[in-house]
């Protein structure tokens, strides 16, 4: 690559930089305490739906083998 | 001064910009607000199925949507779907190259996907007519390996490539619709938002981004991490994205704060995070690291509630099934284990 290439095309990325860096900086934030308390709710609103967390019992998973029981 | 001075001085101001943008908006942290939310008590899983099948290291693995099958691929040339339930294999795909790196299913279950040396996405149709698993598409254009890829819908695929670009593909004709481009190292991993409008990714510049699917912009690039993104998930509400470094560490980002609100680490772990998935509330984050095990943190409060312990050799893979009743990891000891 020429020098004069090499030149235009890192004019060409900083240009593109920039151009990035303008949309990045435009975007509208909200703030930390409601994105938090947001978080929080969808945790606490979904969490007893949430199998992993509650824990399932036997006779609701599907994944556990079933045993035959032996009437002692 | 010339033109090149100048738009060093304006990208240093705009950084100096959303610096103090992101600063602005903190008036708290995620700590202080869940002070008052206790911690997850004790969270222990067993190892309910193992898989069993794959003669090699497991790359990747995804679940169907049906919350019952699922789909792994494994550098023995195989890409395997199972019923996770009964442990059957439903198809053992041969692959022409046995390098893959990633595996997807197709929300409708028709497809999967898979890629990695080659450089290549290879579609496979799972319902063809006389029954046989045939290659579909191949979708050529990177110029880098294939790390991940995931499937919007029958019709269209975002794949991510260690040449630096995300690419959204239209399957039918198998042409790019789409390229990503502003990663300054190799895309690692990509995850699809739950409306389907967005796409993040993380790369091995230490930045994950946050890419518009319709108009190929990054909204937003999220800086924190020490070293390479592997791993990379939405919390469920889409609102949130978490990610999982070669530093040891994971990091919660919330995309309307711009900033990361908490990490996910202790002294105790020093080796690298391979992959991650929240649970269904996004209460639990479950990452596989290096050192062969599973960690589980409760997201809110930054703490280390359980941890899977099973596997012979490092955790590459993990999946929680989209009715959150069971976490599927995958790993190089060539197993596959579901647990809940």
């Amino acid at each position: 690559m020429s020098s004069k290439t090499q030149s235009s095309s890192s004019m060409a990325q900083a240009r593109r930089t920039v151009q990035q860096l303008r949309i990045e900086a435009s975007i509208e934030r909200v703030k930390v305490s409601k994105a938090s308390s947001d978080l929080m709710r969808y945790c606490g609103e979904h969490a007893k739906n949430d199998p992993l967390l509650m824990g399932i019992p036997a006779s609701e998973n599907p994944f556990k083998d079933k045993k035959p029981c032996t009437v002692l | 001064m010339g033109e090149m001075e100048q738009l060093r001085k304006e990208a240093d101001a705009l950084k100096d910009q959303i610096t103090a943008a992101r600063k602005a908006v903190q008036d708290t942290t995620l700590e202080e607000a869940a002070a008052g939310v206790a911690v997850v008590g004790r969270v222990q899983m067993k190892t309910r199925k193992t898989l069993r099948g794959h003669l090699a290291k497991i790359y990747a693995m995804h679940w169907a949507t049906d919350s019952k099958l699922c789909v792994s691929a494994s550098q023995d040339g195989k890409l395997i779907v199972w019923d996770s339930i009964t442990t059957n294999k439903v198809n053992a795909i041969p692959l022409k190259s046995s390098w893959v790196m990633t595996c997807a299913y197709a929300p409708s279950g028709n497809l999967v996907a898979c890629g990695g040396l080659d450089n290549m996405c290879s579609i496979y149709n799972l319902k063809g007519k006389d029954g046989n698993v045939k290659v579909m598409r191949e979708l050529a254009a990177h110029t880098g390996y294939l790390s991940c890829c995931r499937f919007i819908s029958d019709t269209e695929i975002i794949t991510s490539s260690g040449d630096c670009t995300c690419i959204l593909w239209d399957i039918e004709t198998g042409t790019q619709k789409t390229s990503f481009a502003g990663h300054q190292g190799d895309c690692m991993s990509l995850a699809v938002s739950p409306d389907f409008s967005y796409f993040i990714s993380g790369a091995c510049d230490f930045t994950a981004k946050l890419w518009d699917i319709r108009d190929g912009n990054c909204r937003q690039t999220f800086a924190g991490h020490e070293s390479d993104i592997n791993a990379i998930g939405f919390f469920p509400n889409g609102q949130a994205v978490i990610t999982g470094s070669d530093d040891a560490t994971c990091k919660l980002y919330d995309l309307r704060a711009d900033q990361e609100l908490i990490t996910y680490q202790d002294s105790s772990i020093m080796c690298g995070v391979t992959s991650l998935a929240p649970s269904l509330s996004g209460r639990l984050i479950l990452a596989g690291y290096d050192d062969f095990n599973v960690n589980i943190w409760d997201s809110l409060k930054a703490e280390r509630v359980g941890a899977l312990a099973g596997h012979d050799n490092r955790v590459s893979c993990i999946g929680v099934s989209a009715d959150g009743m069971a976490c599927c990891t995958g790993s190089w000891d060539s197993f596959l284990k579901i647990w809940n």
